[in-house]
């Protein structure tokens, strides 16, 4: 069983970004950027499915400029068998990325889709469902357990009121929430095997899609800030300020 | 032209959550539809006839949206969306589940969680886990929208009379199947819209010492929430987890104890009235945005402001 694992390119969680002076967007000049962790997450549960030789190929596809490559090198240093890069400076909304995938999904066939519940840089969440709308498939969204068995997966939910189990026909589409695994460190013979591993290019031009965004920016702003309030010394301080001066109780 | 929002119901009673989207809903047109699709679902129907603003209920009862499951609700939702101007469903993991996939079908780029609504085409969301906020203008002709609930005041659960109409189920196409549930008892408020939420960390240890936090907040009626590190240390369900990616809450007061305040966790919560914590690091970036800060051992102040609580003799909320 061939799986796709979509990976996007952002910048590193542990960043604390900032707004642009002219409200453009965010600097991402020398910014540190890393792999979206959703997808770090789907990159090793794809490894796990290898290594229990239920999947037999990986395959990492990574979309947007030319730095993606090093995004596909570090899934494939983890473990993916080969890269798809596909190259553009456009922006991409989710719409956008679903239906590159979707045409990538057409020349690959792949069983299963395993990508991010949400990109940490657009927090969109909309990604995985919209490739399983336009591809007719189901979908197992927010998965923090998956098990395959006899043509079917059933994966385990994190839902708002606790957890949900779904059984998919295949092929499917699988997003991932934090708690499905923890992701291994490419280890330094896995890294200089990857160098090795082949990246292929495409263009959404060659895919057939017309990528141009749906939504404009007008503006990107710093939130409102919260000052910072007092430091009591005592819990009956604290009491008495959230009693009579909040009055939140 | 009218707008339509996507309720999420147990069957008998509206999520809250649906509310505060019929609130936005009510922003972008006078004419406010809602659709409630269940199994047995009468009661949440009427519920939303009667919430302020509501003009039609759009009602699919059928056995097959008994769970809602996105590969037959997005079907249904598409093809009645294309009579309105919007369609919108508030950012939980339900409208977070199944709008993306409608959007798909319409060919519409979703706009998630939104904060606040410019005009018909315009609207303000947070990026970056809320360390930005974008202004985004959309060019589809209908609009597909989750709203972040906190950002919203709930319209009015009484007022409205709107007329219950029957639609037709669409087809299965049978692709998913729904196995089972394991729902957190509540035996508190819910997170999302509890008035206060007292949140544990990793400091807290274990799931046990959990209980002197449920201690306060059955005094305060209070809900208890967690970060994610309290989460994946298994000291409390996955659905207690508030942050960037769990819950989104806006309580008048959260005090968050033994947490460290990352990033991803103040995305949940910073928009709370009062912000209290406690922290035994005085460098603690949570003090960076609390209103009230106590340096301390959570273990001694925890049990201190409970037995203070308890000689104010409040009256229980919730
Ligand atoms: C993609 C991504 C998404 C994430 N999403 C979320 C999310 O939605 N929500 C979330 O919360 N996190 C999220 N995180 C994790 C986040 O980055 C932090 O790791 C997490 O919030 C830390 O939890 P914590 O504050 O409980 O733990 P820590 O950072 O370990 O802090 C524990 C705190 O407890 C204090 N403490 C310890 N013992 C005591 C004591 N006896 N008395 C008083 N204080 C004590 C310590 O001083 C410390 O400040 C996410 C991370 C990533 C990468
Ligand atoms: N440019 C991209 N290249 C590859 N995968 C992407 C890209 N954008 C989004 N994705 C995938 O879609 C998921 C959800 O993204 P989003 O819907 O933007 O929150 C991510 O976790 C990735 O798996």
């Amino acid at each position: 069983m061939k799986v796709l694992v979509p990976i996007k390119r952002v910048v590193d969680a542990n960043v604390k970004i900032r707004v642009k002076a002219d409200k453009t967007g965010v600097e991402l000049a020398n910014v540190k950027m890393a792999m979206n962790p959703f997808d770090e997450i789907a990159v090793e549960e794809a490894i796990r499915l290898f290594e229990a030789k239920v999947a037999t190929e990986i395959v990492a596809v990574s979309m947007g400029g030319q730095a993606c490559q090093e995004t596909i090198r570090t899934a494939l240093a983890m473990g993916a068998d080969r890269g798809i890069h596909v190259k553009t400076d456009v922006e991409l909304q989710p719409l956008a990325v679903a239906k590159l995938l979707k045409a990538i999904v057409a020349k690959e066939n792949p069983q299963l889709v395993i990508m991010g519940k949400q990109a940490i840089d657009d927090d969109c969440n909309q990604t995985g469902q919209m490739l399983a709308g336009l591809l007719g498939w189901p979908q197992g969204t927010f998965a923090s357990k998956l098990a395959l068995a006899a043509g079917k997966i059933t994966v385990t939910r994190e839902i708002d009121g606790g957890l949900e189990t779904v059984l998919l026909d295949l092929p499917a589409i699988v997003t991932t929430d934090l708690r499905l695994n923890q992701p291994r460190y490419a280890s330094l013979p896995n890294i200089m095997k990857a160098k090795k591993k082949l990246i292929a290019e495409t263009t959404p031009a060659e895919l057939g899609v017309d990528p141009a965004p749906r939504l404009t920016t007008l503006k990107v702003e710093e939130p409102v800030k919260r000052k910072g309030g007092v430091k009591v010394k005592t819990v009956q301080e604290l009491v008495d300020k959230l009693h009579n001066e909040a009055k939140v109780f | 032209m009218a707008v339509l929002v996507f309720a999420e119901h147990d069957g008998a009673k509206l999520k809250d959550a649906t509310r505060n989207a019929i609130a936005a809903a009510a922003k972008l047109d006078s004419e406010v539809h809602v659709l409630v699709a269940g199994s047995g679902c009468r009661a949440a129907a009427e519920a939303a006839a009667k919430v302020k603003g509501v003009a039609i209920v759009k009602f699919a009862d059928d056995p097959r949206y008994a769970h809602p499951m996105a590969e037959t609700l997005a079907p249904l939702a598409a093809g009645l969306a294309k009579g309105y101007a919007a369609l919108l469903a508030p950012a939980t993991t339900f409208g977070k589940n199944v709008l993306p996939r409608v959007a798909a079908l319409l060919d519409v780029q979703q706009i998630s969680d939104i904060v606040e609504i410019i005009d018909a085409d315009t609207f303000v969301r947070p990026i970056y886990a809320g360390n930005a906020m974008a202004t985004v203008k959309s060019a589809d002709a209908i609009k597909v929208i989750t709203v972040r609930g906190t950002a919203f005041d709930p319209a009015p659960p009484e007022g409205g009379s709107g007329t219950i109409e029957p639609v037709a189920a669409t087809a299965d196409p049978g692709l998913a199947v729904f196995v089972g549930h394991e729902l957190s008892k509540l035996e508190r408020p819910e997170l999302t819209s509890a008035q206060i939420i007292i949140s544990g960390g990793r400091g807290m240890q274990n799931g046990d010492n959990f209980k002197i936090l449920e201690s306060v907040a059955d005094k305060l009626g209070a809900a208890v929430g967690a970060s994610r590190a309290a989460v994946d240390a298994g000291f409390v369900p996955n659905d207690f987890q508030v942050g960037q990616t769990g819950k989104i809450v806006a309580p008048e007061l959260y005090l968050a104890v033994g947490i460290s305040g990352a990033i991803q966790h103040l995305a949940g919560m910073k928009d709370s009235k009062v912000i209290a914590a406690i922290n035994k690091d005085e460098e603690a970036p949570i003090f960076q945005i609390a209103d009230y800060g106590l340096v301390a051992d959570l273990f001694k102040a925890v049990p201190e402001f409970d037995a203070e609580l308890a000689k104010l003799g409040l009256p229980r909320r919730g």
